[in-house]
């Protein structure tokens, strides 16, 4: 009783605040809407006990790279509104395209899907103690990339915010 | 597809073999409590002022706030590319410091082998600070 509830306010809510997204003219009001959205997927996150990646969502998605957001719609100059007034080109008509393969490709991918074999062997897998114990043993060494991974994205943003400075 | 979704319905704890979150929602209530809190307290106090003001508008009144300066141009302009920098390493060491909880909560299962693993991934990206240090990614100017 109480998930579906949850389930429905929450998904009605980030896929109402996804269009508002997508279809508002302020930029600002965009960033700040897909905060709202990505608390509500981070609701839903937790309804399936997924309590991890719920925070991390919150933490990482709508407290770190929302900032990022921000500051790249400050980056690019959106003084007078009239510049962003889409023309119909070829670049659109794709993006039509692509979301529509996408479309597409999901419905194919969803046709069969069943989550109830793997069920067993997923026991408590969403709470943070369990996925701690299996990070550090099973998946050290990917672990451990993450590090590295992390080292290449930091010099990368060095060099390309000093390129322009 | 039709059947995982209805079965999802009733319990969208069932792939997980788990309690339903209803059954759980006690452990999130203090969580929830605090997210009212915030909500309410942000909601009341920036409404606050369209209940208590008599509004009498004057050009001076409803000027942007520039801490008491006259404001310099338009607030959309082009930010700094300086901000970009700060915001993405703030990112990259926010998702450091992620992989540190399920760390911290398992320390005392994991022992010296689990400090060993996060001194080194630890290591690699202060290897990362030290290079944007020496770059001058921090300085302002």
């Amino acid at each position: 009783m109480v998930e579906t509830v949850l389930f429905w306010v929450l998904a009605v809510l980030s896929i109402a605040t996804a269009l508002a997204v997508i279809t508002n003219r302020n930029p600002m009001y965009s960033v700040l809407l897909l905060v709202v959205n990505f608390f509500c997927i981070g609701g839903l996150y937790l309804t399936l006990n997924a309590e991890f990646i719920a925070v991390i969502q919150i933490i990482v998605y709508a407290g770190a790279i929302m900032v990022l957001f921000l500051f790249v719609v400050m980056l690019l100059n959106l003084g007078s509104e009239k510049s962003l007034e889409p023309a119909f080109d070829a670049k659109k008509g794709l993006a039509f395209l692509l979301g529509l393969a996408f479309l597409a490709e999901m419905l194919v991918a969803m046709k069969d899907f069943s989550a109830i074999g793997s069920a067993k062997e997923t026991f408590e897998y969403g709470k943070v103690e369990k996925i701690g114990l299996q990070l550090m043993t099973q998946y050290v060494y990917p672990f451990e990339m993450i590090s590295v991974i992390l080292l290449v994205a930091l010099i990368g943003a060095l060099m390309i915010a000093k390129k322009y400075n | 597809m039709k059947n995982y979704f209805e079965q999802y319905l009733q319990n969208p704890c069932l792939n997980y073999n788990l309690a339903p979150f209803s059954k759980r929602m006690q452990e999130y209530y203090g969580a929830f409590i605090m997210i009212a809190i915030g909500l309410g307290l942000a909601l009341i106090l920036s409404n606050l002022q369209n209940i208590l003001i008599r509004k009498r508008f004057t050009e001076r009144k409803v000027m942007p706030y520039e801490s008491g300066m006259d404001p310099v141009g338009t607030a959309r302009d082009r930010f700094s590319i300086k901000f970009y920098l700060i915001a993405m390493l703030f990112i990259l060491f926010d998702i450091e410091i992620i992989f540190m909880y399920p760390w911290a909560v398992q320390y005392k299962q994991l022992g010296i082998f689990g400090f060993i693993e996060m001194f080194s991934f630890v290591l690699i990206l202060f290897v990362g600070y030290i290079y944007v240090v020496k770059k001058g990614g921090l300085d302002w100017n």
